[in-house]
């Protein structure tokens, strides 16, 4: 029973690195682009809402109705300017910038909000739980970032499907100059596609701040390292490849740690080592998104 | 069919002393081209005469070093590709580029992201092509050669575009099937709407255009009515060779421009046969002295 119960923790914590790696997936889905500066990026979020939350004392789970939109817009213009122009240049380039980004976000947060451990305060709801059985416990917040992870992978495959601008990111992600020439402003389109990747970046930040503590460093040190083990572990540019991944990475996790607590990380660099080696396109072998 | 007259008529689409440039390798040489509206005009030549280029630039996809396009008038060359699809061209690039993953109607329903209007509605395109409407839900990566082929064509048409732009449509399709895609030109014609399209296949831009062009290293090298071209001139401006060069060709066209009646044998080449060394044209293998290793 308590392995049943580690694997259900592990799906909840799944669903926490699948938030966290939509919005990588996304970016490299549609513009190839590999986002370096993703997990800081969702620090900075949980710093905007700590701040949001010091200023207006609105309780810090409605934080994301003013950091959401912030980053979404934060987002597309920093497509249009600094990440477009380092496009222009070369992937190289886009991949030296991102870097870059990280490293100035990281060291600012430290410089300006010090290096001590924050959280979001959500009272007792970090703690509320409820049981099934004896065994099985289920945290609330767990659950409710699990639901609000499937819940934008849902609402981002639908709007991908079914929308205008869903189709003409498909199109953009499919062949760049086809889509020109079919009277697209691509730029336009991966601004709107890096608009959507932050805005998903700041919930996951926010759900990482209420989940447990972060620091400046949390966005390189743990964030952006299993984003990108749930991304590869899922397939590439995949969205339900990327919920998979997630999952199966937070499975390894929680059954790694019923093992031995210490053997909680390594389990999940196995399972990712392991994938690599047996199926390095990932677990869902299509290419395109959705 | 029309003959000589064509060029009294003010052009929709007019291409002026175009230079392109890949890289350290110029690709066309003071190219002007001028296509009336309504008109159906092929560019022929060989492989890497700077046809797909040609239209390439015109679409917007390369920048031109010196030179211009005009549309109606108005000049374009500065404008983006999807500007240009804004204005009125709309291009069917060489090897179809559907979009893979989505399916033949949303194919099309991209193809009219410029919201441009006209008589091309996605159902005007579903009558168009038959078998189009009942596939509609397909992905376009499951569609055979031709199929693709159409739906190339029906996005562009989707753009309701005043000129449209055909890049080899003949390309890896079986020859019945080249013939069906070519069967439809009439009738886009017969809309009004202006076409230059490139072919590989001579008999087939013969067949269906009002004026041919000729590329050969990037310089225009016959213009004119196919009904006034001769075989051997055709094969001259295409190959670059005369029976009194000897494989000594300079890339210019056969020294017989007053025989060509209504067709007008460009001097692009500018150095006439006769005249030796080609010094001043892109080396090439025919070009070069016997015994050089490198």
């Amino acid at each position: 029973m308590t392995w049943v119960n580690a694997v259900i923790q592990g799906v909840m914590l799944g669903g926490l690195y699948a938030l966290f790696a939509c919005g990588l997936s996304l970016m490299f889905g549609v513009m190839k682009v590999i986002n370096l500066a993703h997990g800081d990026l969702a620090m900075v979020a949980a710093y905007i809402a700590l701040g949001v939350v010091t200023i207006t004392h609105v309780p810090a789970v409605w934080s994301f109705v003013l950091v959401v939109p912030i980053f979404a817009a934060l987002g597309y213009v920093l497509q249009r300017t600094l990440l477009q122009a380092s496009l222009n240049r070369g992937v190289i380039t886009t991949l030296l910038v991102t870097f870059g980004l990280s490293v100035v976000i990281e060291n600012a947060l430290q410089q300006f909000l010090s290096a001590n451990s924050r959280e979001l305060n959500i009272g007792s709801l970090v703690s509320d739980s409820f049981s099934i059985g004896s065994q099985i416990t289920i945290a609330y917040l767990d659950l409710a970032i699990l639901v609000v992870a499937v819940a934008v992978l849902l609402g981002l495959q639908y709007f991908l499907s079914s929308s205008r601008s869903g189709r003409m990111i498909r199109a953009v992600a499919d062949d760049r100059e086809a889509a020109q020439l079919s009277g697209i402003n691509y730029r336009h389109v991966f601004g709107i596609a890096t608009a959507i990747a932050f805005g998903t970046v700041a919930l996951a930040g926010l759900a990482y701040g209420m989940y447990t503590q972060f620091d400046p460093t949390t966005g390189t040190t743990a964030l952006l390292l299993y984003a990108f083990e749930a991304v590869v572990i899922g397939g590439l540019g995949s969205l339900w490849g990327t919920l998979a991944g997630g999952i199966l990475l937070g499975v390894a996790q929680q059954v790694g740690a019923q093992y031995h607590a210490a053997d909680q990380v390594l389990a999940g660099q196995l399972l990712f080592l392991i994938i690599l080696v047996l199926r390095p396109q990932g677990i869902t072998s299509r290419r395109e998104l959705a | 069919m029309t003959t000589a007259g064509t060029t009294d008529a003010s052009p929709l689409l007019e291409v002026a002393g175009l230079s392109v440039h890949h890289g350290q390798l110029q690709a066309l040489h003071d190219v002007s081209i001028a296509v009336p509206a309504g008109q159906v005009h092929a560019m022929i030549g060989a492989n890497g005469a700077g046809k797909s280029t040609l239209l390439r630039t015109i679409a917007g996809l390369h920048a031109p070093t010196a030179g211009s396009v005009r549309l109606d008038g108005r000049d374009i060359t500065g404008l983006r590709p999807e500007r240009r699809v804004a204005a009125g061209i709309a291009l069917v690039p060489e090897g179809r580029r559907l979009f893979p993953s989505l399916s033949v109607e949303e194919n099309l329903l991209v193809g009219a992201s410029s919201r441009r209007t006209g008589e091309w509605s996605i159902d005007a395109i579903y009558d168009l092509f038959g078998w189009m409407r009942d596939r509609r839900r397909q992905r376009a990566a499951q569609l055979s050669g031709g199929e693709q082929q159409a739906v190339a064509i029906g996005r562009a048409l989707a753009a309701n575009p005043s000129v449209l732009l055909l890049d080899e449509l003949s390309l890896g399709l079986a020859p019945v099937v080249v013939r069906r895609i070519y069967a439809t030109l009439p009738q886009l014609a017969a809309s009004g709407m202006t076409i230059l399209l490139v072919e590989q296949d001579v008999s087939q831009a013969l067949a269906v255009a009002s004026h041919v062009h000729c590329l050969l290293e990037g310089r225009v090298t016959l213009a004119g009515p196919p009904a006034g071209l001769t075989g051997a001139q055709i094969e001259a401006a295409y190959f670059g060779v005369s029976a009194a060069s000897n494989g000594n060709g300079d890339g210019s066209p056969p020294g017989t421009p007053a025989s060509a009646g209504p067709a007008s044998v460009a001097p692009a080449g500018s150095v006439p046969a006769s005249s030796v060394p080609a010094s001043s044209g892109p080396a090439r293998q025919a070009d070069q002295p016997p015994g050089v290793h490198i």
